[in-house]
C-alpha cells in the first residue's frame, strides 16, 4: 500500500533576511490528521517557518505543498480562496483593537462561512467558553491581559473549524492550568475533527502532551522529528539539552560562539 | 560592472513604485464585493466631518487676510474694487483646495499611517490576510475613496468661508460697498473655476490617503517604526499635494 500524501510538505525551503539566513533547507511533512509540534530556541524561524506554510512569506527557493498546491506559486487572489482551510493563532494574539472580543472571534465566521446571524452568535459564545472567557465579548482588546488576549486569538482561530491549525507559541506566558486547558482544546480538536495541527512551542510539556510527533528546528535545519516516547529517548546532545532545560551544552556553546 | 544607484535616489524610486502598486490594488479592488458602505460612513466621518472645523477656521483667516493684503496693495493702484474677484478666485481655484489637502494631510493621513502601521506591527494584517481578507480590500479601499469624497465637500464649505471671511475684512473694516463688493465678487468666476478648485481636491485626497496608507502598510521596526511612517505620511503627502498642484494647475486651465 502506498503511504498515504502528506497535507503539508517542505522541501528544501530557504529563507533570509538580508545577510540573516533564518531557513536554511528545511524538509518536513505533516500527514492528514497529525499534530506536529516543533521545538527549537528563540529566534531559530520557527514562526518564519509557519509564515510560509500560509503564504505570508515567499521563500527564496525550496516549495510549501499543501493539498498538492504549491503555496509560494498562488496568486493575490487565488492565496486568498486557499487561507479558508486555515486558521492561525498568532504569537500576540494580533487581535483587531478597533473591534470588541466579540467581533474578533465573529470575523473569520462572518467572512469565511454563510452561517446566519444567530448562528455565528451561538458558535462567538461557545468558543469564548472553550478558552474559559465566557462574559467578555463586549471588552475590548486594549481591556485584557496578554494572556486573555493570547487566548482569544486561539479562539478566533478555531473558530471557523479549519482543516488545518497553525499554532504560534498558543500557551507561551499562560498559567499552567490554561496552559492544559489549551492543550487540551488542541486534543480535541484532533480527535474529533481531524484537524491537521502544526504547533511551535517551547514549552516542552506541552509538546509531549499534544505532539504525535515532536520536530526540533536548529539553525534553520530540522534536527530531529520523532515521536513523543521516542523524542525523549534521541541521543542527540542538542536534543537532551533543550528538552531538560540545561543552561550548559552544544546548543549554548554555539549561541556563544556567534559574533 | 554594475551600476548602484545612490540610496536617496533608490527610496525615492521604491516609494514612487509602492504608491502606484498601492493605487493599482485599490481600483482593483473597489469594484469587488462585499462592498463595507459601514466602514466607508466611518472613514468619511472621521476624515471629512472632523476636519470640519480646522478646515473652516483656516479658510476663514486666510480669506480675511488675503483682503487685507490685496486691499493695502490694490488701493496704491485705486484699484481696490477689485479685492472682492480677487479673493474670491484665488480662494476657489487654489488656496482652499491646497490649504485643506495639507491640514486633512496632518490630521487623517497620519492618522492612517500610525493606524495602519501598528496594525502591520502587531500582525493584525497578517491576521486579516490569514482570515482570507485581502487587507488593502479591507482598510486602504475605505479610507481612499472615504478622503476622495469628503475632500471636494469640505473644499466647498471653504471657499464660502474664506469668501465671507474676505467680505467682513474689506466690508467691516476696510470700508468697502458691500454691494458692489459682493458683485465683484462673482462677477469674473463661472463654475470652471469652481470645478477645477474641487477636482484638485479630490485628486489631493486620493493622494493623502493612498500615502497615508501606504506609508503604514509597509512599516517596520516596532513602535520607532510606526512614529517614521506617521510622519512621512505627512511628509510625503504634504509634498506630493504641492507638487502635484502645480501640474493639475497647468493642465486645468
Amino acid at each position: 500500500m502506498s503511504e498515504p500524501e502528506p497535507k503539508i510538505r517542505i522541501q528544501d525551503l530557504h529563507k533570509s533576511f538580508g545577510p540573516k539566513v533564518v531557513l536554511d533547507g528545511v524538509e518536513i511533512d505533516v500527514d492528514p490528521g497529525e499534530a506536529l509540534v516543533i521545538i527549537g530556541g528563540s529566534g531559530t524561524g520557527k514562526s518564519v517557518l509557519l509564515k510560509h506554510i500560509i503564504g505570508l512569506l515567499k521563500p527564496d527557493s525550496g516549495t510549501v505543498i499543501v493539498d498538492g498546491t504549491h503555496v509560494e506559486t498562488l496568486d493575490n487572489r487565488r492565496i486568498t480562496e486557499f487561507r479558508r482551510k486555515f486558521g492561525f493563532s498568532f504569537q500576540e494574539g494580533a487581535l483587531f483593537d478597533s473591534m470588541t472580543v466579540w467581533q474578533n472571534v465573529a470575523f473569520p465566521l462572518q467572512r469565511l462561512t454563510k452561517m446566519s446571524r444567530s448562528e455565528i452568535g451561538d458558535r462567538v459564545e461557545e468558543c469564548l467558553a472553550m478558552v474559559r472567557l465566557e462574559g467578555t465579548g463586549e471588552k475590548m482588546p486594549s481591556e485584557l491581559s496578554g494572556g486573555m488576549r493570547r487566548r482569544v486569538g486561539f479562539a478566533r482561530a478555531v473558530a471557523h473549524q479549519p482543516e488545518i491549525l497553525l499554532f504560534d507559541e498558543p500557551t507561551t506566558g499562560l498559567d499552567p492550568v490554561t496552559t492544559a486547558l489549551v492543550d487540551d482544546v488542541i486534543i480535541e480538536l484532533k480527535e474529533h475533527l481531524k484537524t491537521t495541527t502544526v504547533t511551535i512551542t517551547h514549552d516542552m510539556e506541552s509538546a509531549f502532551r499534544i505532539g504525535d510527533r515532536i520536530a526540533m528546528l536548529h539553525k534553520g535545519k530540522i534536527i530531529a522529528s520523532a515521536a513523543p516516547e521516542e523524542f525523549r529517548r534521541l541521543e542527540d546532545p542538542r536534543v537532551q539539552q533543550f528538552i531538560h532545560g540545561h543552561a550548559e551544552g552544544p546548543l549554548s556553546e554555539e549561541a556563544l560562539e556567534k559574533p | 560592472m554594475t551600476v548602484t544607484m545612490p540610496g536617496p535616489l533608490e527610496r525615492l524610486f521604491e516609494q514612487v513604485g509602492r504608491f502606484f502598486q498601492m493605487l493599482g490594488r485599490v481600483f482593483a479592488w473597489t469594484p469587488r464585493p462585499p462592498y463595507d458602505w459601514r466602514e466607508l460612513f466611518r472613514q468619511m466621518v472621521k476624515v471629512g466631518v472632523s476636519s470640519v472645523p480646522v478646515v473652516l477656521l483656516t479658510t476663514m483667516f486666510t480669506g480675511m487676510v488675503m483682503a487685507l493684503q490685496t486691499f493695502t496693495t490694490l488701493r496704491r493702484f485705486n484699484a481696490e474694487s477689485f479685492v472682492g474677484s480677487l479673493v474670491a478666485l484665488s480662494m476657489v481655484r487654489e488656496l482652499t483646495s491646497v490649504l485643506s489637502g495639507l491640514i486633512v494631510a496632518g490630521r487623517a493621513g497620519s492618522a492612517m499611517g500610525a493606524e495602519l502601521g501598528t496594525m502591520r506591527v502587531t500582525e493584525q494584517i497578517d491576521a486579516l490576510e490569514v482570515m482570507a481578507t485581502d487587507p488593502v480590500h479591507y482598510l486602504v479601499v475605505p479610507r481612499v475613496w472615504a478622503s476622495t469624497i469628503m475632500l471636494p465637500l469640505l473644499v466647498v464649505m471653504g471657499n464660502g468661508v474664506g469668501i465671507f471671511g474676505g467680505y467682513l475684512v474689506s466690508v467691516v473694516l476696510m470700508g468697502a460697498n458691500p454691494v458692489s463688493y459682493v458683485d465683484r465678487t462673482f462677477q469674473f468666476m463661472d463654475l470652471n473655476d469652481l470645478f477645477s478648485g474641487l477636482i484638485k481636491a479630490a485628486v489631493f485626497g486620493l493622494l493623502l490617503a493612498t500615502i497615508g496608507c501606504q506609508q503604514g502598510f509597509y512599516t517596520t521596526g516596532g513602535a520607532e517604526g510606526v512614529g517614521r511612517s506617521t510622519t512621512s505620511a505627512v511628509v510625503v503627502a504634504s509634498i506630493a499635494i504641492l507638487i502635484s498642484d502645480f501640474f493639475l494647475t497647468k493642465i486645468l486651465f
